[in-house]
């Protein structure tokens, strides 16, 4: 048993689950159980973004307004980005698997600053508790961007209350983004040089750059809307000659960047599971670290392609849309890197490996669609319509969301040291991918023929998609209940897991499930490099793992 | 230097490799406040770029005398947190007290004028939206500016008082040469507070005058 130190009195042997006082979970500074306290909350926001969004596809089933009013639906939206994209998508997965894995992958005791890391997570609690007290009071209807002169001059709702909330979680975003820039510099075991950092270490490091640097001014701009509400200084405010496209460069300065931080670890994640699950090296490892660097590079290089419509200088506009077609290029590499790893791999169609070909095809779906809003006539087209709310759940929720399952299904035998049921979970895989399609796709459509975004009364003649739209999300929120009981049920009477179960390669399959307080009884350290599923010029099978049976014909 | 255990902290096992981690981490930091403090000064740029003589004329009316006054008491304050920092490293307990608690002073002083400062400025109506004195947009921006830019100042200037006061402390308490590494890092925000008043003192006070 895996408490069995504890009771020789020797604590340093137990699993990092061994201590269960609340005092010891609230003041811990491991890294594995501040991944934990993360997790919890991250589901609870989850939800509730969830809510918020059945309640507006079960408004949109009828082109009427029947179960809320318009304000009321401009706060449900609002409240549904504001909590989906700070309260679960920006910390998803670097809080959860970055904090629990990082220091694991790279042969760490723990991050550079364990009670930084915690002060994070408090932050964190903080600004979700400001965040509920503005839907407390009655939400805010600025929708997720606050812009102005919306949320200076027009909005009676909670505007400062919900601005207090995301600047505190922005900080708690700055403070995990130097933690773990600080932990790749300075705590990699020895012989785990940066070219042989997994690409999911490779991933945080480009999220975190991008955390540190951008999230500052989201920070200032949020600022300056208080400021501009507080003392009615003219800064936003066209009336007074104010310039409220100031604010959508500052607030794109940082949320386009931010895109990334949602996607950045989706596609470190992704990129463990498929090298493991076909049994290859990842083709291309060291394009795919580029690839990663430069677009976090890039990220910062085309905010102006959110402004098509603003009116700002159409010279502004061409060079944006360049910038964005050639932010396509490492995405695309990606994609074909990935490709390329299935190429002669034997492929486990396990139920991580099916959200990672999900993330696949959606982010290449959503990537695709990219492209056409960055050209500048389509856009201009399509602004503001369904085909931009489809294009963005296609890479928010298709792509970043199926690899945070991807990646919980892949590492739950090593967090929680139980295995769950791969039947059930297949079938959740399967769900998600369909339920995910059947809602979003129809938006596109929607979009294309001119289904406005944020309207919650509409023409008929968009109701079909609307329809099927709305069915489909019963589908996906059943796909995204499914684990709540599969896996809750694992950790009940799941079979133990082994150390490594899927006989993965990676620093972090060394260990015991789960994996004792101290990680490592002795820093480990590296000769190779990562993903050393077949020797290096071996093209044919893994030799670790017999070549499957040829298909038989049915 | 020796460091006893009680200095190091997980996840480090050699004092050396702690040091230059917080030191690291607090770099890194700054590079995240430079962009903070860019978001405001892009938009000082844009304000002062639609009216230069709006904003040249609410400029006028900032006080050069504590504006100046504080910039000198800031930058010897620098100096004493360089010294006390190099005196720790170098274990010249005594030197790094005295100038720590100079560096302390020096920071409280500036908050004590600067509260003066504040006070001078309700009195000549110089808070936008409080009985204000102009009624130019550039004005408002310049005032909005810097009371924005001021605050948080002072609020950075708290943090590093409390940074060196705690060194202080742990001083007090027998403990300061074994916690050399925190002075480092403690030193390098402290400049960087020292810097963006630099910046700050030519665009509030200066802006506007021949």
């Amino acid at each position: 048993m895996e408490n069995a130190g504890v009771l020789r009195g020797a604590p340093d042997t137990g699993s990092y689950l061994s201590e269960s006082s609340v005092k010891s979970w609230l003041t811990t500074t491991d890294h594995k159980r501040i991944a934990i306290l993360y997790a919890f909350s991250i589901t609870l926001f989850f939800f509730l973004g969830g809510v918020a969004a059945t309640i507006i596809r079960l408004e949109l089933f009828t082109p009427n307004g029947d179960i809320v009013s318009a304000d009321g639906y401009n706060r449900l939206f609002t409240l549904h980005g504001i909590v989906m994209v700070w309260f679960f998508l920006v910390p998803s997965i670097p809080t959860t698997f970055g904090n629990f894995l990082l220091p694991l992958m790279i042969g760490a005791r723990d991050v550079a600053f364990p009670k930084l890391n915690l002060l994070s997570w408090y932050l964190f609690v903080i600004a979700g508790l400001l965040t509920v007290a503005t839907l407390l009071a009655g939400g805010v209807d600025t929708g997720w961007t606050f812009y102005t002169p919306f949320s200076s001059l027009y909005s009676n709702s909670n505007v400062l209350l919900a601005a207090a909330g995301v600047f505190v979680a922005g900080f708690s975003s700055i403070a995990t983004g130097i933690n773990f820039i600080a932990t790749i510099h300075m705590l990699r075991a020895r012989g785990m040089t940066w070219m042989r950092l997994p690409l999911f270490a490779w991933a945080m490091y480009a999220t975190s750059l991008v955390m540190v640097l951008a999230t500052p001014v989201l920070a200032m701009s949020l600022l300056l809307i208080s400021v501009e509400r507080i003392f009615g200084l003219p800064i936003f405010d066209p009336r007074a000659g104010g310039d409220p496209l100031l604010f959508q460069h500052l607030f794109w300065f940082y949320s386009h960047p931010a895109v990334y931080i949602m996607i950045l670890p989706a596609m470190g994640v992704v990129s463990e599971i498929i090298a493991c699950e076909a049994r290859r090296r990842v083709f291309g490892y060291q394009f795919m670290v580029y690839a990663m660097v430069a677009i976090a590079v890039l990220g910062f290089l085309v905010w102006g392609h959110h402004m098509f419509v603003s009116g700002q200088s159409p010279y502004a506009s061409m060079v944006f849309s360049f910038l964005s077609f050639v932010i396509a290029v490492p995405s695309a590499i990606k994609v074909f890197n990935w490709t390329g790893t299935l190429y002669r791999g034997q492929i486990r169609f396990s139920a991580p490996m099916l959200y990672a070909l999900g993330f696949l095809g959606l982010f290449t779906i959503g990537g695709l669609t990219g492209l056409f809003l960055a050209a500048i006539p389509v856009d201009v087209h399509v602004t503001d319509t369904y085909f931009v709310v489809a294009h963005f759940h296609y890479i928010m929720v298709g792509a970043s969301v199926s690899a945070f399952f991807g990646g919980l299904h892949f590492w739950w035998p090593k967090i929680t040291g139980r295995l769950y049921s791969e039947k059930f979970a297949t079938l959740a895989a399967i769900t998600m991918f369909f339920g995910f399609n059947f809602t979003f796709f129809p938006q596109f459509i929607a979009g294309y023929l001119g289904m406005p975004r944020r309207y919650y009364h509409y023409a008929p003649e968009y109701q079909i998609w609307n329809v099927m739209s709305s069915s489909g999300a019963v589908i996906l929120a059943a796909a995204y209940l499914a684990p709540l009981a599969y896996l809750g049920w694992s950790l009940v009477r799941g079979e133990r897991a082994s150390a490594n179960p899927r006989g993965a390669t990676g620093l972090e399959w060394s260990v015991p499930s789960p994996p004792p307080t101290e990680n490592f009884d002795r820093p480990p350290v590296v000769t190779v490099g990562p993903y050393r599923y077949h020797p290096e010029h071996e093209t044919h099978q893994a030799p670790d793992h017999p070549a499957h049976e040829p298909q038989r014909s049915a | 230097m020796a460091t006893p255990p009680s200095a190091l902290h997980e996840p480090w096992r050699e004092p050396e490799r702690q040091h230059d981690a917080m030191v690291f981490g607090l770099w890194v930091f700054l590079a995240s406040e430079v962009l903070f403090f860019g978001g405001i000064l892009l938009t000082y740029a844009v304000a002062r770029h639609a009216d230069p003589q709006g904003f040249a004329a609410g400029a006028r009316a900032s006080d050069l005398f504590f504006g100046t006054l504080n910039t000198a008491v800031l930058m010897t304050s620098s100096l004493t947190m360089a010294v006390g920092e190099r005196a720790l490293k170098e274990g010249l307990v005594r030197w790094a007290r005295w100038a720590l608690i100079a560096t302390v002073l020096l920071g409280f002083a500036f908050l004590v004028f600067k509260g003066f400062e504040y006070r001078d400025d309700f009195e000549k109506h110089l808070v936008p939206g409080l009985d204000f004195r102009f009624t130019g947009r550039a004005e408002q921006l310049f005032w909005g500016f810097y009371w924005t830019a001021t605050v948080i100042h002072a609020i950075h200037l708290s943090v590093g008082i409390g940074a060196v006061g705690r060194l202080l402390l742990l001083d007090w308490r027998g403990e300061m040469p074994s916690h050399w590494m925190g002075a480092e890092a403690t030193a390098l925000y402290w400049h960087l507070v020292d810097i963006i008043w630099i910046l700050l003192y030519p665009l509030i006070y200066l802006t506007g005058r021949p």
